[in-house]
């Protein structure tokens, strides 16, 4: 540093007049959109930890036979509302690895109720790789091998038994298959809908935006509740388990595309003012290839967000539904089917176990919620 | 005596990463303004915002003083009790955007009142009475009605009155004003520069100005600092650094600054045959939506335009917001139609029958758009953040259908080394770019359809000044190279007097003024065109912005003296009054 006579400061250090014009300014920006966003979802950790979970959920689905000791409808008659059964490790200070005590049913005629005794004496080990009820792996390959069975002469309810003997962990494994799809499922519907329209109404504008838009409006006055149970009640009664899957969750999405198509709709607005929009069309793009190659690249991520959050609407949906008997029907599992089971109070006063369904749900529930807020943090990677 | 305000070694960051202010130290005085000078990113805003303690949550004061008032009190150290006394009272700032610096849900009266409310425990009476008084001293004619109304009435310059009105009604000592003048037109600019000058020699506060622009310093300011990179490069009394700037780069600022040529080469008047575009009786009115039992309100975008655009040379249109200019180069470029009666002829090729642009059937008009091409003024939005710059250069050819892939990316190769960057650059996100060098990526996909007619809509107004120099030489070159055509349109007469062959000067929808910009700049008829350039602030103290000139000609048509003046729409015809020289004036 220097100073002039007349008093000014001169800066001393080395100036350099022309820098390199071609000089990368953001050096740290200069990767796929992809990989920023990964790095700013990082940072989330709420968020990280719940997409790992969600993640191993979906990846164990096609698993869930060979994880769950029983099948989805095993009837154990002699151990109804059996309670959960711990997996201990040492009998009587020796090492004995995984086991079970045996549990016997006694029935309390006085409380009128059932009661379980363990068998302390005799500890049976579990079985490993072995055979049981038979299931498909992925849907598709007939087999019979378990992870781990009860022993001879023992049970493993882990948490415990329904009214009839069914193991409640195991249903929770082959009831996650359907309840966790069946928000995938609804929320592809209501995307292909929602987005449709959604961009025909903010693209286009005029007439059709003003249609979508009062159909979109009547849609979102009706009562939910209701008119689910209208439309499920219509389901026949004799269809099988999968096409009343497949007919609730397409009804799930039927009902939800409305609110996403109104957040494209406004997206596009906004957009569409973008100057890079205006070349585009100036350049003589027509309106699909303007859309797919500049509008929706440019808020899928907000979209992928958007339905991160809406698949809980779905998952709750399905388990409302089914618990008021109108979703999915036995001998299909899931997860508000098995709570339909629960509806007695008396009975989760007395075998509190049977509630157990609505851990898993409210999990799943937190960590979508939790995920989709992470990606939302994340989106924009530009933002700075 | 002590300084109003002393900066003592400042030093601001963002996280781990390195300072972003470094070591910035200056003082301002009683009465005296000082100016922070720099392009963006140099620190200045952070600077000043520093003195107030607002800054982003994220910035983390690393070191220095700032010492304010007689008492020398550290601002930096001050409880935030004592700090909200400060802010406001003693302190006050106005910001850069007018716009979203007021808020909606509040009449303007109340909203400059809360400052005195906040500080003073006045009455409403007593608070009413101020707020007037304060309006009066800023310049509304009727301060009444300025304090009923809600910001969305108010034009830009009547906001940006009321926020300095806001600034100055609790008397404070200082004002910081951040770019208070960017955001507005020149004519608007000149009248609150101004305003601001004499509300600052009536009550002797100090005045910190943040600016990029060398022009409105020589204007304000008796100290100068200038920044770059969050480092002083040089500090010191206005006069000795604008006439003999020791520093590097104050001195490519002072070159870089946009001024109105005094000497342009008188140039004979455009050849008139051979028009590449030729635009004839092109008006525009945009139908408001009517609500509810209202008739529709019509407004009037453009009014009887015709220009000429004769092949290889520049036409100009120069005007403030809501002048008309970006209506009429819309229509000129078909995305936009005209009211019926307008024609607007394009001849592709010399001699080549002429397109009807506004009436094209869909095959004509995928060859128009191959033709004509669009450079567009923010240069952070033309470009999708989500595609590469190979994808950004090669959409035009694909769109038309062009070339295979490796000759659309030896395409887009040719078109960065033709706009001075780096074809390695392909894969890169638009983000990684400057201001500038997105605008050159910008100008290369325009030209990668070698178009014959370029439509250039502000393209430097978003830019630092040394780097709108460089496009607009960018430009020149591209144009004398490639033969091309330019309908060059601007709000800054500076920029447009170096490319122009022609200027058409707009205000209100109407072309008051049409002549090569030799004619224009020496010989300027219409008081709006003189308004025009006698608001344009020079780095040049000796030259300070001639108020009363400004004042004559930047109001409503039927304030413009005879024989200019009109009323409503019946505006006199635009009579040429010497050869290529046109002047709209009653005969």
């Amino acid at each position: 540093m220097s100073i002039l006579p007349d008093g000014r400061y001169v800066d001393d250090a080395p100036y350099d007049a022309a820098e390199d014009l071609s000089a990368i300014e953001r050096a740290d920006l200069d990767a796929p959109s992809w990989l920023l966003m990964w790095r700013q979802f990082r940072r989330h950790r709420l968020g990280l930890i719940s997409g790992a979970f969600l993640l191993f959920c979906y990846l164990m689905l096609p698993f869930a036979g060979f994880i769950a000791p029983y099948g989805a409808n095993e009837r154990n008659a002699l151990h109804l509302y059996a309670p959960p059964q711990a997996v201990r490790l040492w009998h009587e200070g020796e090492f004995v690895g995984p086991f079970v005590y045996p549990i016997t049913a006694e029935r309390d005629l006085v409380r009128f109720q059932w009661t379980y005794e363990a068998d302390r004496s005799t500890p049976r080990p579990l079985e490993w790789f072995c055979d049981g009820a038979e299931y498909r792996l992925f849907g598709l390959i007939p087999t019979d091998t378990h992870l781990f069975c009860a022993p001879e002469g023992a049970t493993v309810f882990l948490w415990g038994a329904d009214r009839l003997g069914r193991d409640v962990f195991s249903r929770i494994l082959y009831g996650a298959q359907l309840s966790l799809t069946v928000g995938l499922i609804g929320i592809t519907v209501s995307f292909l809908l929602g987005i449709t329209l959604g961009a025909i109404a903010g693209y286009f504008g005029g007439v059709l935006d003003w249609l979508i838009q009062r159909t979109i409006e009547i849609l979102r006055s009706l009562p939910e509740l209701p008119l689910w149970l209208a439309l499920s009640a219509a389901v026949p009664s004799n269809w099988g388990p999968v096409a009343v899957f497949f007919i609730i969750s397409i009804i799930l999405g039927l009902l939800d595309w409305p609110g996403l198509a109104r957040a494209v709709r406004s997206k596009f607005l906004a957009l569409r003012e973008e100057e890079y929009v205006r070349a585009a069309e100036m350049m003589g793009a027509k309106p699909g290839r303007v859309i797919r190659r500049h509008l929706l690249p440019n808020f899928m991520s907000h979209l992928i967000a958007s339905a991160t959050l809406s698949i809980p609407a779905m998952i709750l949906g399905e388990t409302a539904l089914s618990f008021l008997g109108l979703g999915l029907r036995a001998p299909a599992v899931s997860w508000g089917v098995m709570l339909n089971d629960a509806q007695n109070l008396a009975s989760i006063e007395i075998y509190p176990w049977t509630a157990i369904p609505m851990l898993p749900i409210i999990v799943v529930v937190l960590a979508f919620n939790f995920l989709g807020d992470g990606l939302r943090d994340s989106l924009d990677p530009y933002k700075s | 005596m002590s300084p109003l305000l002393s900066v003592h070694n400042l030093r601001i960051g963002f996280g781990k990463a390195p300072d972003v202010v470094q070591d910035v130290s200056f003082s301002v005085q009683r009465g005296e303004t000082l100016a922070l000078v720099g392009e963006s990113g140099s620190g200045k805003t952070i600077t000043c915002r520093s003195v107030l303690r607002i800054l982003p949550r994220a910035a983390q004061i690393r070191g220095g003083q700032i010492l304010f008032g007689p008492e020398q009190t550290d601002l930096l150290t001050l409880p935030e009790r004592q700090m909200r006394d400060v802010r406001g009272n003693q302190v006050s700032m106005i910001f850069q955007e007018p716009m979203r610096s007021l808020s909606p849900l509040h009449r303007i009266g109340n909203q400059v009142g809360e400052v005195l409310k906040l500080h003073e425990n006045v009455s409403a009476d007593e608070a009413c009475k101020r707020v007037l008084a304060a309006f009066e001293q800023v310049g509304f004619a009727d301060p009444e009605r300025a304090f009923r109304a809600y910001p969305f009435e108010m034009s830009g310059g009547m906001r940006q009155r009321a926020m300095i009105a806001m600034a100055m009604v609790a008397r404070p000592q200082l004002l910081i004003a951040d770019e208070p003048t960017t955001a507005l037109d020149v004519t608007t600019q000149a009248q609150v520069l101004g305003l601001i000058k004499d509300l600052q020699r009536e009550t002797g506060m100090g005045l910190i100005l943040v600016t990029h622009d060398l022009g409105v310093v020589a204007n304000m300011a008796e100290s100068v600092v200038v920044m770059r990179k969050g480092r002083v490069m040089e500090a010191g009394p206005a006069g000795p650094i604008l006439t003999d700037p020791a520093h590097g780069y104050t001195r490519k600022l002072l070159a870089a600054a946009p001024t109105i040529p005094k000497d342009i080469e008188p140039a004979p008047p455009l050849p008139q045959e051979d028009l590449i575009l030729e635009m004839k009786d092109v008006s525009k009115t945009f139908t408001m939506k009517s609500r509810g039992w209202q008739a529709p309100q019509l407004v009037k975008a453009c009014q009887q335009v015709n220009l000429k655009l004769p092949r290889g040379k520049t036409v100009a249109i120069v005007g403030e917001s809501g002048s008309g200019k970006t209506t009429a180069a819309r229509i000129a470029m078909a995305a936009e139609t005209a009211d019926a009666g307008a024609e607007i002829w394009f001849r592709p090729q010399k001699g080549a029958a002429p397109v009807a642009v506004h009436d094209m059937n869909s095959a004509q008009r995928v060859a128009f758009q191959r033709q004509v091409q669009m450079v567009f003024q923010d240069p952070y939005s033309s470009l999708s953040p989500r595609m590469r710059i190979r994808q950004a250069l090669t959409e035009p050819l694909e769109i038309h259908g062009i070339g295979t892939w490796a000759e659309r990316r030896d395409k887009a190769e040719e078109m960065l080394r033709l706009v001075g960057l780096n074809p390695g650059m392909l894969n890169r996100y638009p983000h990684a770019f400057s201001g500038g060098q997105r605008q050159r990526l910008s100008i290369a996909r325009a030209l990668t359809l070698d178009p014959v007619l370029l439509v250039c809509d502000e393209p430097t107004s978003a830019l630092d000044v040394s780097v709108q120099e460089q496009v607009l030489e960018l430009l020149e070159e591209i144009r004398d190279e490639a033969g091309l055509s330019y309908l060059f349109i601007s709000h800054d007469l500076a920029v447009v007097a170096r490319l122009a062959d022609e200027v058409a000067v707009m205000r209100q929808g109407y072309i008051v003024e049409q002549a090569p910009p030799a004619t224009l700049f020496n010989n300027p008829r219409h008081p709006y065109t003189r308004a025009l350039i006698a608001a344009q602030p020079k780095p040049d103290i000796r030259r300070p912005i001639d108020l009363l000139e400004v004042s004559r000609g930047a109001g409503a048509p039927r304030d413009w003296p005879e024989p200019f003046g009109f009323d409503g729409d019946d505006p006199p015809a635009l009579r040429e009054i010497e050869p290529g020289h046109k002047v709209r004036h009653h005969a």
